[in-house]
């Protein structure tokens, strides 16, 4: 790999500045050396379920996709975002009109796939709300 | 699934709600097209703001993601035989090919079996006709009784 840490940090946040779909969900993250913690501020807009003030399964799920990719960029030497094979969405408790954080783990990165796990949580980071598992595309550079 | 034309008429007056009503769906400009019993389509415009790599112009997979959830779930309403909350289990996608620049995606869910505490689901994105899809996705609802919310009304079933 050509590139130290925070040179991929800084790609990485450079990439996330200009994706329109980013911006639109609101999406953040904080990254210290190669662990990285993402951010969904709490946004109206993001709410699935006016009654019960639950935030929409899409914006959950759109917000774990981004995690795995923002992960895996890091970690990984692509020049572009990794586009996803297909992704698994587990859905624990209600995600409450909250912010919403997330982690994700890269648990194999192969030559042209990589297995990414992602959890996403609210007040506690033991009673996670969803969790993400799935595999992206890697170009061969 | 739903004998009862009735009930049906009472889901068909208040599925659009379902998305209409629900804000995440109304931002990313979701549409319900076609209501039928345990049957619904749904269509996502193409919209700037969604944009996922500025190079191609292509849609992020999330908005994908996001109609394909919420399309089963109006599938699961339309099955429903009775008034019932429900809520997303697990939602697994695959994505064939990228959607097309410029173009709306739409997509058909099917609520393909029911028990009293679960429904399963399919559905498909394309941009003309299942032949060439996008992604597909196969889905699981929990399925409480109305009363679990302490509210009455077909409303009460209106989750993302």
């Amino acid at each position: 790999m050509g590139e130290d840490i925070f040179e991929r940090q800084e790609k990485l946040q450079a990439y996330l500045q200009k994706t329109p779909f980013a911006e639109f969900l609101g999406f953040r993250c904080e990254v210290m050396g190669d662990e990285m913690t993402a951010i969904l501020p709490f946004d109206e807009k993001l709410i699935g379920n006016g009654t019960i003030r639950a935030l929409h399964g899409g914006a959950t799920g759109a917000f774990l996709e981004l995690t795995a990719m923002a992960q895996l960029f890091l970690l990984s030497d692509q020049q572009k975002l990794s586009k996803p094979i297909n992704l698994t969405i587990d859905y624990l408790r209600q995600a409450k009109a909250e912010d919403l954080y997330a982690r994700a783990t890269v648990t194999k990165q192969g030559r042209r796939i990589a297995n990414v796990h992602a959890e996403a949580w609210q007040s506690e980071r033991s009673r996670p709300v969803a969790s993400l598992s799935a595999h992206f595309l890697l170009e061969s550079l | 699934m739903t004998d009862d034309p009735d009930f049906f008429d009472l889901v068909r007056q208040y599925a659009p709600n379902v998305i209409n009503s629900v804000p995440y769906a109304r931002t990313l400009g979701f549409e319900l097209v076609d209501l039928e019993p345990g049957k619904a389509i749904a269509k996502a415009p193409y919209q700037a703001e969604t944009i996922g790599d500025v190079e191609t112009g292509i849609i992020h997979g999330g908005v994908v993601t996001a109609l394909l959830d919420n399309v089963s779930g109006v599938s699961v309403i339309a099955a429903l035989t009775e008034m019932k909350s429900t809520a997303t289990l697990d939602l697994r996608i695959d994505y064939m090919r990228p959607a097309e620049v410029g173009r709306d995606i739409f997509a058909e869910a099917k609520c393909y079996h029911m028990t009293r505490t679960v429904a399963f689901t399919r559905a498909w994105a394309y941009h003309e006709s299942k032949d060439r899809v996008i992604a597909t996705a196969s889905g699981s609802f929990a399925l409480n009784p109305i009363s679990n919310f302490g509210q009455t009304g077909i409303r009460r079933d209106i989750d993302g």
